[in-house]
């Protein structure tokens, strides 16, 4: 039974199809490869959106690898393969879009918010402080040494 | 003053209602085309009744024209192709299909069973011109102007009420520009 465990974990361990890797593809040199792993990890994939190209298995996820590691093999750039997917779907391939006019908000809503909080915190924690204590008045210190002096009679 | 921040929670809480709201009405599958007000992409490929021929967009130009992408794999397609069948039924158009990742022979027998609205179809069996058309998702529908530059793109099946509502006003506005 042990040993039965231990071939399968065995099994499953070791069985190439059991990791993300889609498919198998040769590089000229570990430069290109470690390119094309963070082009692909970078690029959305627009079937599945949530997804990069990487972990991928949609039919369009497997065209785009391709055709990046086909660009990379013909020597383009990282910023031109990246041009080439923006023009081609727009802005959301990228899982970092690029600060623009339309994106400030996504960029920046964090801090704002961020900055927000910590001014209304700030104010909470000023306002809870100011508890003014003042003087008693005349009237007032007789009134209380009336009620202490009560309060002693009764203690007696 | 005390009032007014008592009710401050109650304020962020609608915004954030109205914000996520707004964000229910949203498909996040209709993604803002690049290519809208640029030239349509080239190609050359071979048509799928006569593949020794082939056809390039730049033969389309002084016309208004559509590009509708499809694939006899695609089961949205075959919900969107009889509204393609009575759009040229009814209308002049020039509707020029571009059958995406698919087998010749499959292709065929799909149109000779569900009827051809295509003035052609050209095969992309690569798929290598969708991606020169950034197409994710079958069907796509495009619309052409007379000079070539793309006026808008429909990602998904399109219905009755998208051709009444968006497609013939449109053709009809370019048809009148020079």
């Amino acid at each position: 039974m042990k040993g039965l465990m231990i071939a399968l974990t065995l099994f499953f361990l070791l069985n190439p199809t059991s990791y993300a890797a889609f498919e198998v593809k040769k590089f000229e040199n570990p430069q290109h490869e470690q390119r094309y792993k963070q082009l692909v990890d970078e690029l959305r994939c627009l079937v599945c959106q949530n997804q990069n190209l990487a972990d991928s298995n949609s039919e369009l996820a497997q065209d785009l690898r391709k055709q990046v590691y086909k660009m990379i093999n013909a020597g383009q750039s990282d910023e031109e393969i990246m041009e080439f997917m923006v023009t081609r779907y727009g802005d959301f391939v990228l899982y970092r879009p690029p600060f623009k006019t339309t994106t400030f908000i996504l960029w920046l809503g964090p801090f704002i918010i961020f900055i927000i909080g910590f001014v209304v915190l700030i104010r909470f924690i000023r306002l809870r402080k100011k508890v003014v204590i003042t003087e008693l008045s005349n009237d007032e210190k007789e009134k209380l040494k009336q009620l202490l002096d009560e309060d002693k009679g009764k203690d007696k | 003053m005390s009032f007014n921040r008592a009710l401050l929670p109650l304020i962020a809480f609608i915004v954030l209602v109205i914000f996520l709201g707004i964000g229910l009405t949203k498909d996040p599958r209709k993604l803002p085309s690049p290519f809208i007000g640029k030239a349509a992409p080239v190609f050359n490929l071979p048509l799928l009744h006569q593949l020794e021929n082939t056809f390039t967009p730049k033969s389309m130009l002084g016309k208004v024209w559509i590009l509708n992408v499809w694939a006899s794999w695609c089961v949205s397609c075959r919900a969107e192709h009889h509204v393609l069948n009575s759009l040229v039924r009814n209308n002049q158009v020039n509707l020029i299909g571009l059958n995406y990742k698919d087998e010749v022979a499959d292709a065929r027998r799909w149109l000779a069973r569900y009827g051809d609205p295509y003035q052609l179809s050209v095969s992309d069996l690569e798929g290598l011109v969708g991606i020169e058309w950034g197409v994710y998702g079958v069907p796509e529908t495009f619309v052409m102007d007379k000079k070539g530059i793309v006026r808008l793109k429909h990602t998904g099946p399109v219905n009755n009420e998208d051709i009444t509502n968006k497609i013939i006003p449109l053709i009809k506005q370019l048809e009148a520009e020079s």
